[in-house]
């Protein structure tokens, strides 16, 4: 009994479990677009408290994982200048470059500085006025929003050595491109809830609409989770496919309106590379030409590094949803948190990641399924 | 790096015509960006990332999301020292810790 027993409100838990076991009446595949969903699903074995026609299918919500190489790789000649402090957020540290990472470049005597928020590193550029000071940029739509805001005050404040590496990416083109792909088995999708707390929810009606797929909003915790399961599936039984928002205590419709104002402001759409993906159309935002001059791939002529992804690491497929993490013939060996051949085994969020560091080394057993489940 | 943490306004300053706080995150404190929350009050609840208070969140999910977040390691990666991370991730193998059990 070790999951249901672990819930903050193992009755209500009960509860929900229920009420999916009773309604569910054939296969289903929902797929959770956050890397904290997938984290709170595998540590708490959600996953196998549901009845076994509810397949979860993990997504690519994880903004390191999806770091193209060849971004990394611009990062690493950056973070190699003598003149540059390169600041990035921790979990980039360890994220394979071609041939080392930026935990080696600092090893190597480069200037690698952790930091919490973008705004350290404006402050560590107004403080080292005879060096360049570089942020790594990436993440979704929950982090672009201070990222914005921070070269936005770079150009306020008169900033001059403060340049940003831009990486960041858009969850609906992404759920656009799943749902086009010929291989794609998602039926219904748990949205991100820290996303849409910023973004709200007005880009999905469309594709629930186009997709005819149920778009729920949800949160981290175990019993959001089951709530967003259990809201998506009544849909798919009933033929329904709408967007429903079940993380409504963080999550406004109209989103946060400064911060999108911010984003329109400082960065525009563009094409962007997803690591084992490849390139989505109208899936990523850079620096507008209005902020060019904080453009570090233009100020350090980096756009010309161009990486093709390695072929042994088979994350793109993880992050699409067609293969789970131990089905990945180097998982465990050739690949592990030390060795780690992709980001999805290194990023905290990533699915990988999950499924080591929560021992599923192996498929689960039906044996365990019923242990764990409180149904018969 | 996507999740963003509650956390509890303690105070809040004008600084460099940038309106911040002191927030608490169960036990730590950081100082956070309030200029896409900029009605937030002393006292309240925010969902933060990377030093920018993003939504108002009430008192009890906050309290139960950090209460998640610290048991899933969140908090630690979070607010951690990111050197020790990294450096126990390049040596620390779990499933030869389980191998050799």
């Amino acid at each position: 009994m070790k999951y249901i027993d672990e819930f903050q409100d193992p009755e209500l838990a009960r509860r929900l479990l229920d009420d999916i076991h009773a309604t569910v009446t054939r296969p289903w595949a929902l797929m959770e677009v956050c890397g904290g969903q997938t984290h709170s699903i595998i540590r708490h074995g959600i996953d196998q408290l549901l009845p076994e026609e509810v397949e979860l299918i993990h997504g690519p919500g994880c903004p390191v994982c999806v770091t193209p190489l060849e971004v990394i790789d611009k990062a690493l000649a950056i973070a190699s200048r003598p003149e540059v402090i390169f600041c990035s957020f921790g979990d980039m540290l360890r994220v394979p470059g071609t041939g080392r990472d930026l935990f080696q470049v600092r090893a190597e005597g480069g200037d690698v500085r952790v930091v919490y928020s973008p705004l350290d590193a404006l402050r560590i550029a107004r403080e080292n006025p005879g060096r360049e000071v570089v942020f790594f940029g990436i993440g979704f739509e929950t982090t672009a929003p201070p990222n914005a805001m921070t070269v936005h005050q770079a150009r306020k404040l008169g900033i001059q050595n403060f340049s940003m590496l831009v990486s960041h990416v858009r969850v609906p083109p992404a759920i656009e491109a799943i749902m086009s792909s010929p291989s794609c088995r998602v039926q219904g999708f748990l949205a991100a809830g820290h996303v849409c707390s910023v973004m709200g929810v007005g880009e999905y009606p469309e594709l629930a609409e186009r997709f005819r797929v149920p778009i729920v909003v949800t949160g981290f915790e175990p019993l959001d989770i089951l709530e967003g399961v259990r809201r998506a599936v009544r849909q798919l039984e009933h033929g329904e496919h709408t967007v429903d928002n079940a993380y409504a205590r963080a999550v406004r419709p109209e989103g946060n309106a400064a911060a999108r104002a911010m984003l329109e402001d400082v960065f525009e759409v563009t094409d962007r590379a997803w690591r084992g993906i490849g390139v989505i159309p109208g899936s990523g935002w850079r620096l507008s030409s209005k902020y060019r001059d904080h453009d570090a791939e233009h100020r350090f002529s980096v756009s010309g590094i161009r990486t093709a992804e390695p072929a042994e690491c088979r994350s793109g497929e993880v992050l699409q949803g067609l293969l789970k993490p131990h089905e990945c013939e180097a998982f465990g060996t050739l690949c592990t948190p030390r060795t780690p051949l992709g980001a999805t085994m290194v990023s905290s969020e990533g699915a990988c990641a999950a499924y080591y560091l929560y021992r599923r080394l192996d498929v689960p057993t039906t044996t365990t399924v019923r242990e764990a489940s409180p149904v018969v | 790096m996507c999740l963003a943490v509650p956390g509890r306004v303690l105070d809040i300053e004008e600084r460099d015509g940038t309106r911040m706080a002191t927030v608490d995150f169960g036990g730590v404190v950081k100082e956070v960006c309030l200029e896409y929350l900029p009605d937030l009050q002393v006292g309240e609840y925010a969902i933060v990332h990377v030093g920018f208070a993003l939504q108002r969140l009430d008192e009890e999910s906050a309290r139960q999301t950090l209460e998640l977040f610290a048991e899933l390691g969140l908090l630690q990666e979070e607010f951690g020292d990111p050197w020790e991370t990294a450096a126990a991730q390049a040596g620390v193998d779990p499933v030869e810790e389980v191998r050799n059990q």
